[in-house]
């Protein structure tokens, strides 16, 4: 449908979970009654006020909400044009955005009775954060990890196990974050009636995409406030870095249907966006296809085999994108760019020496997307970008690939 | 009628069970999978899973995981899948073959293209785990168009108000997940199974087939006496992936019919 005909780009998902043609639930039966029954707890709790009068509360005195918009103005300066903003994500409780949709989903777990609840995890930073509010609410908690990825992000590994968790290092498939969601969806058939999937992006089947969208949205939300309050208007870009594409729907969302914010969400280049596929660029490099539950945009060979994204970023490292990331795309509401691993660590370094915040790798990609844009703005043209996570937990990464000794 | 209704006529008139084989095409290669699936009808299968190998098969235990990567490392395609079909429909016109595994690698070809391909081949049912009823749109209709049926998965949490949805759409046979889990984990109790299955005849005539944690032609016997018959999948595959001969692959699966035979 051409843009102008859409009255609200706000509606979605249609009740089959569809956002036009993505999305959906393409989960084997025994799932089923699980993610119906989900999906009827959800809406209930959505129009629920103490529901959202406990995520609040929480938000505020757990999470530290609401987190900061700063005007980052040695960067600003050094660019020379538009003038940057940065949401503080980085700020929340557990170091990044994965704890505002944690804690809807863990309430509405205790909501339905369950005791035991289930993650995957990329960087690690959803499984700390669910591992955090499980330990807080006394529940047990497992989180399944790509071998690969235990390795490279061992600081989380061991947060995790220090508050409580479970941490299964996944070996099925090649180890990384979509075999994690592959070895997750089995125990959860494994043990359907005690279980909870607590999924940490918008994909995933019908409700989650939505679900988690919302949980998220609070970024948006609270990033149009403060905006008000700061400029007296509405940013002219808000620029987000996409895995599974969480904080930037969380981001987004709330400005769908602001027609003069122009969106942008940026992809793990790796390598470079080629034909080697070394890269997680699902919409910039993929076609569309059905994995973990719903229709999107992946990376997958010409016979439907899922192909292993690549990026230095764990967090990124996943063959496919929400599926309303791929309707949005689709419809041309925002638009999608890459950013490679070297210009990430470029914006990484940036970040740290110019404004004194050391970000994760996957803002750095949003951040490296600003410094291409905001010298070609003028000065009045504001950008706002989303600062979901912090580097502590990439210090080791980043040192490898700058050459530096961390043995002391 | 399809070589499926066909073939439940038939073992209906006999008073028999029905002894369902799984076997992952292009395991460990082509060759080799080809031999033993052109092998089955005559070890006693009444019909044939020919697994398609998928990357992520998040429904499946360590054993079919693995037997998918042999396959796909190699170089195991869906056209090559239905060239096994074709030439199992060149020496044998009766025994059921159903295409069993993920949606994206036919939904990647598309799927009238697939539909078509697949009658041609002599493929008879499909099933795909991943397609519940509440997708029935994208394969379910355009497959029962084309006279393939459409087979479902009915699990433990298919309670009775789900049920009716379950079966809708379905035709041949139903496949009654024994265990909530994936394949070739727990076992199944015959005990636990004999009034599942009693609950699901309450509400179609479809034949009841038992599959998930079957292994030994001990449990094929007991699981197929309180079903219409019982699938064995993970216990052949590992058979094939100890290396064994395709003569000896083709004994074992030949003890399991046996069992499934006696009930
Ligand atoms: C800081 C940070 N940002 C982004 C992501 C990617 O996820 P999403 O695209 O869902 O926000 C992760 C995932 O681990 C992360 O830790």
């Amino acid at each position: 449908m051409p843009e102008d005909l859409i009255n609200s780009f706000m509606t979605g998902p249609d009740e089959n979970g569809r956002f036009g043609d993505f999305g959906g639930r393409f989960v084997s039966e025994t799932l089923m009654p699980l993610i119906l029954s989900l999906e009827a707890e959800y809406e209930h709790a959505k129009t629920d006020e103490s529901f959202w009068a406990e995520m609040d509360f929480l938000w505020k005195h757990y999470v530290g909400r609401p987190s900061p918009l700063y005007h980052a103005e040695r960067l600003t300066e050094h660019l020379g044009g538009a003038k940057v903003y940065m949401k503080r994500d980085e700020l929340n409780h557990t170091g990044a955005h994965k704890i505002n949709n944690v804690l809807g989903q863990i309430i509405l777990a205790r909501r339905m009775g369950k005791t035991r609840i289930i993650a995957e995890t990329g960087a690690g930073q959803h499984g700390v954060a669910t591992a955090t509010v499980c330990a807080k609410f006394g529940l047990k908690c497992v989180v399944y990890m790509g071998a690969h990825d235990v390795e490279r992000q061992a600081p989380n590994v061991f947060r995790m196990r220090l508050l409580g968790a479970e941490v299964i290092p996944v070996t099925s498939g090649r180890g990384t974050l979509k075999d994690a969601m592959n070895d997750a969806l089995r125990d959860w058939v494994t043990n359907v009636r005690d279980t909870f999937y607590c999924i940490g992006t918008v994909a995933g089947p019908h409700p989650y995409p939505a679900m988690v969208r919302d949980f998220q949205a609070i970024i948006g939300k609270e990033t149009k406030e403060q905006m008000m309050e700061a400029e007296g208007r509405l940013p002219d870009t808000i620029i987000a870095a996409i895995g599974g594409g969480s904080n930037a729907m969380g981001l987004f969302f709330p400005f769908l249907d602001d027609k003069t914010v122009n969106i942008i969400g940026v992809e793990a280049g790796g390598k470079g966006v080629n034909e080697k596929m070394e890269h997680c660029a699902s919409l910039t490099g993929g076609r569309p296809g059905v994995l973990h539950g719903n229709r999107t945009y992946l990376l997958q060979d010409d016979d439907g085999q899922i192909l292993e994204g690549f990026s230095i970023s764990a967090g990124l490292d996943y063959p496919g994108i929400g599926p309303e990331h791929s309707w949005l795309h689709e419809i041309g509401r925002a638009k999608y760019v890459s950013i490679t691993d070297v210009e990430a660590l470029e914006a990484f370094q940036l970040c740290c020496a110019l404004e004194g915040i050391i970000p994760a790798l996957e803002p750095s990609h949003a951040l490296a997307h600003v410094m291409k844009i905001a010298p070609t703005l003028p000065s009045d043209h504001i950008i706002c970008m989303n600062m979901c996570g912090r580097g502590d937990k990439d210090i080791f990464t980043v040192a490898k690939h700058l050459g530096f000794d961390m043995k002391i | 009628m399809t070589r499926i209704d066909a073939k439940f006529a038939d073992l209906r008139a006999q008073g028999r069970k029905a002894f369902v084989a799984y076997v992952m095409a292009g395991d460990p290669d082509y060759d080799k999978s080809r031999e033993i699936i052109l092998g089955l009808p005559g070890a006693g299968v009444d019909v044939i899973e020919l697994g398609m190998p998928f990357t992520d098969p998040m429904a499946d235990g360590e054993t079919i995981q693995l037997a998918g990567q042999r396959a796909l490392e190699g170089g195991q395609t869906l056209a090559k899948t239905l060239q096994i079909a074709r030439d199992l429909r060149s020496t044998d016109n009766t025994t059921p073959i159903v295409m069993m595994g993920y949606y994206n690698p036919i939904y990647s070809r598309g799927v009238d293209r697939f539909l078509a391909e697949a009658k041609e081949a002599g493929i008879d049912g499909l099933i795909v785990v991943d397609l519940p009823p509440e997708e029935d749109d994208e394969l379910c209709i355009p497959a029962q168009k084309m006279a393939l049926n459409f087979i479902r998965l009915a699990t433990p949490t298919t309670d009775d108000a789900r049920l009716p949805k379950v079966l809708t759409n379905t035709s041949g046979f139903v496949y009654y997940v024994s265990i909530t889990g994936i394949t070739g984990a727990a076992n199944a109790e015959a005990t636990n199974v004999g009034p599942e299955v009693a609950r699901i005849k309450a509400q179609t005539d479809l034949p009841i087939i038992v599959g998930f944690g079957i292994k030994t032609p001990e449990a094929a016997e007991a699981i197929a006496s309180v079903a219409d018959g019982a699938v064995v999948g993970s216990a052949i595959v590992a058979e094939i992936a100890a290396g064994k001969s395709v003569a000896e692959v083709l004994a074992f699966v030949k003890s399991l019919a046996d069992g499934a035979h006696r009930a």
